[in-house]
């Protein structure tokens, strides 16, 4: 080695940024972090919690809201429900020892509105009445509906087995009646339900159906409410033809109340009106409401437009997502907080090392570089956990409480992005500050 | 002397602004050393030493007056070509070692060579041919806290050397050490000036001094005697 030759002629040996070189910072990154486990543990929570809750929310808020869109479109989004509901005054009355209230929709109204309007298409009465259902010495509380053949189709009502009553059924008033799966299988756990009867009060009847099981859903839906004269719905269902219901029931109901009976006199719980064009779902529906409350002192009825619940259910979505936004966008901002809080300290404590390095050799982009890939290497890995935990608590939700998760596809890849962009925004700062240290300062600092 | 001038400071002077204080850690430096020197710099606390081996090491730069390596004026260039002096030209051995607490020896050793950006099989072989050369070679996976304070020094000697400097700097190398580990350091030493490595030390011992072939004495940042043995 000579001395005339100059300082710096082959000394710049490197390109500024190659691909072994960040390998080696990558690797020596993972070194510095593995080091204090526990603390980047610690610090990468915030992202590992910010990430996993977007994901594992935004699947749960998904889930619900398919679910409540599933119900109501099982409603039939072309449907007006029309249900009949006991007017609240009416309720002190009953207080007595015996009294008949006599309330609801008629075949009067049913009537009226097929005269009346034209786009009308078909209209379902359907009456329920709550009972025992008995087989042998087997019973099952339940909600019996007497209905029409066309209320399968309308409600999207699909067998298990054997098939629904037909319009000849219903104008002889046979004692035919369709089940859904859990009560079929309540009654008859061995053998199969169809071909078999079972015993309402006095009456028997014949079991030609069962349901699948995800169709009940909406009907229970359909039921739900003031339907049956303010008293909570039953979790089995009973389908008869509704003139065997009228037949064998009567149009009056009892009930025994803690000492008191009372009775109802209720010709249709209920009834769906399908219009044949959407647009003109909620303008019938205000014709409708129109038409039964001039015949009537009291609202003794109810309508529901599935549509407009659809809509709503939209917008409810809508909200749910922005203020889900603002939590997730909240928790990955405080994680980045933190990271940047911790690489500050860490900068800190680490001021020796960085004054060796610069004595070594290092320029302040080295420094940079080396920093901000620690930061970076925290908040991937913890959205990297942070995706797996996002993806799998959904799963365990869907397999343990029982609610329908739906995992949106881009939600995981966005949630790792934004917390591989978080680290990278928030160590910026410390690594900068890394660099800007003065190399005699660093090395002086115990 | 054998050997060019490496390194010329002309009137060098070093002026640090503490709030409304002004303190001339350098009133004036003209010194220059030649390849292969081994040279004591000694004073009391205070007299600009270590403010002059700053400067020598282009970590610092000076208030005012030049400072020549290897023959290229430094006054002028920037933080990025510093750096890249410091890692081609210039080995650093501190008092308290200042090694790299997560980075095992022969990483430690690799440090200067990474920022050359060569390659990483060749700057691990040539890491563990300078810990063999400074008797380490059974201990190159070993962490600093794993090893004593003579071991370390002799880690930091290795990295010293890995990047064939132009001159040596030492800041008080045995100041921590016993004084066996102590002698053992210097003979190192030593042998590297009698292999013609320049060297540069600072220290406040008399008899580390007498060592050397030449002795500058420092006082209140002026050189008041410049002395060969």
């Amino acid at each position: 080695m000579s001395g005339t030759e100059t300082a710096f002629n082959d000394v710049a040996l490197r390109p500024r940024l190659s691909f072994s070189y960040l390998q080696r910072t990558i690797r020596m990154g993972f070194r510095s972090l593995w080091t204090h486990r526990l603390r980047s543990l610690l610090t990468v929570l915030g992202i590992v919690f910010g990430v996993a809750s977007v994901i594992a929310m935004l699947a749960v808020g998904e889930g619900a809201s398919y679910e409540a869109q599933e119900q109501i479109r099982r409603l039939g989004s072309n449907n007006i429900i029309l249900r009949s509901l006991k007017p609240p005054e009416e309720d002190k009355v009953s207080t007595t020892r015996s009294f008949v209230v006599e309330y609801g929709l008629t075949y009067a109204d049913i009537e009226r509105i097929r005269a009346t309007i034209p786009g009308v298409q078909v209209i379902v009465p359907a009456r329920i009445k709550r009972d025992y259902v008995w087989r042998i010495a087997r019973r099952v509380d339940c909600d019996i509906l007497g209905t029409v053949p066309w209320y399968a189709e309308l409600h999207d009502v699909t067998m298990q087995q054997g098939r629904y009553f037909t319009t000849s059924e219903m104008k002889r008033s046979l004692n035919v009646c369709v089940l859904d799966s859990a009560m079929a299988y309540e009654l008859f756990p061995l053998d199969p339900a169809v071909g078999g009867s079972v015993r309402v009060g006095r009456e028997y009847y014949r079991v030609i159906g069962v349901m699948k099981p995800e169709t009940r859903q909406a009907d229970e839906a359909a039921a739900q409410g003031g339907s049956n004269g303010g008293s909570t719905s039953a979790s089995y269902q009973m389908y008869i033809p509704l003139t065997a219901a009228k037949n064998r029931f009567g149009e009056t109901l009892l009930k025994r109340r803690s000492g008191s009976i009372e009775a109802e006199k209720v010709e249709l719980h209920q009834a769906t009106v399908r219009v044949s064009r959407q647009e003109d779902v909620v303008e019938t529906a205000a014709i409708i409401a129109d038409l039964l409350d001039r015949v009537r002192k009291k609202k003794d009825y109810e309508i529901v437009v599935p549509l407009e619940l659809l809509r709503q259910a939209e917008r409810t979505k809508q909200i749910f997502n922005v203020v889900l936004g603002s939590i997730a966008a909240i928790s990955l901002l405080v994680g980045g907080i933190g990271i940047m809080n911790i690489m500050l300290a860490t900068v800190t404590e680490r001021t020796r090392e960085i004054g060796i390095r610069r004595a070594l050799g290092a320029k302040r982009h080295d420094i940079v570089v080396q920093f901000l890939i620690e930061t970076v290497i925290l908040s991937c890995s913890g959205g990297l956990v942070g995706v797996v935990l996002g993806v799998s608590v959904p799963l365990l939700i869907e397999r343990f409480a029982n609610m329908v998760t739906i995992i949106t596809p881009w939600s995981p890849p966005l949630a790792f992005s934004i917390s591989a962009l978080v680290g990278t925004v928030f160590g910026i700062y410390p690594a900068v500050r890394a660099a800007r240290m003065d190399p005699v300062e660093a090395l002086r600092h115990e | 002397m054998p050997g060019d001038v490496i390194i010329r400071l002309e009137n060098v002077t070093k002026t640090y602004t503490m709030g409304a204080v002004e303190v001339h850690a350098l009133r004036g430096v003209t010194l220059s050393f030649t390849q292969g020197e081994y040279v004591s710099i000694m004073g009391p606390s205070g007299c600009g030493k270590s403010t002059l081996l700053n400067l020598l090491g282009c970590l610092d730069r000076p208030s005012a007056g030049r400072y020549e390596l290897g023959g290229s004026e430094l006054s002028l260039l920037d933080d990025d070509m510093l750096s890249e002096i410091r890692c081609g030209r210039l080995g650093f051995i501190f008092q308290s070692y200042n090694l790299i607490p997560q980075l095992n020896v022969i990483e430690n050793i690799g440090v200067p060579l990474y920022y050359q950006g060569r390659p990483e099989r060749e700057s691990l072989e040539m890491a563990a041919e300078f810990a063999e050369r400074v008797g380490l070679s059974e201990r190159l996976h070993h962490r600093p806290y794993e090893l004593s304070g003579g071991q370390q020094q002799r880690v930091a000697i290795a990295r010293a050397l890995v990047n064939d400097p132009l001159v040596i700097l030492a800041d008080e190398p045995t100041g921590n050490l016993d004084s066996a580990s102590g002698t053992e350091i210097l003979s190192i030493l030593d042998d590297l000036n009698k292999q013609g490595k320049t060297l540069i030390m600072v220290t406040h011992d008399e008899h580390i001094a007498d060592r050397s072939m030449r002795v500058v004495r420092l006082r209140d940042g002026e050189v008041v005697s410049d002395v060969w043995n």
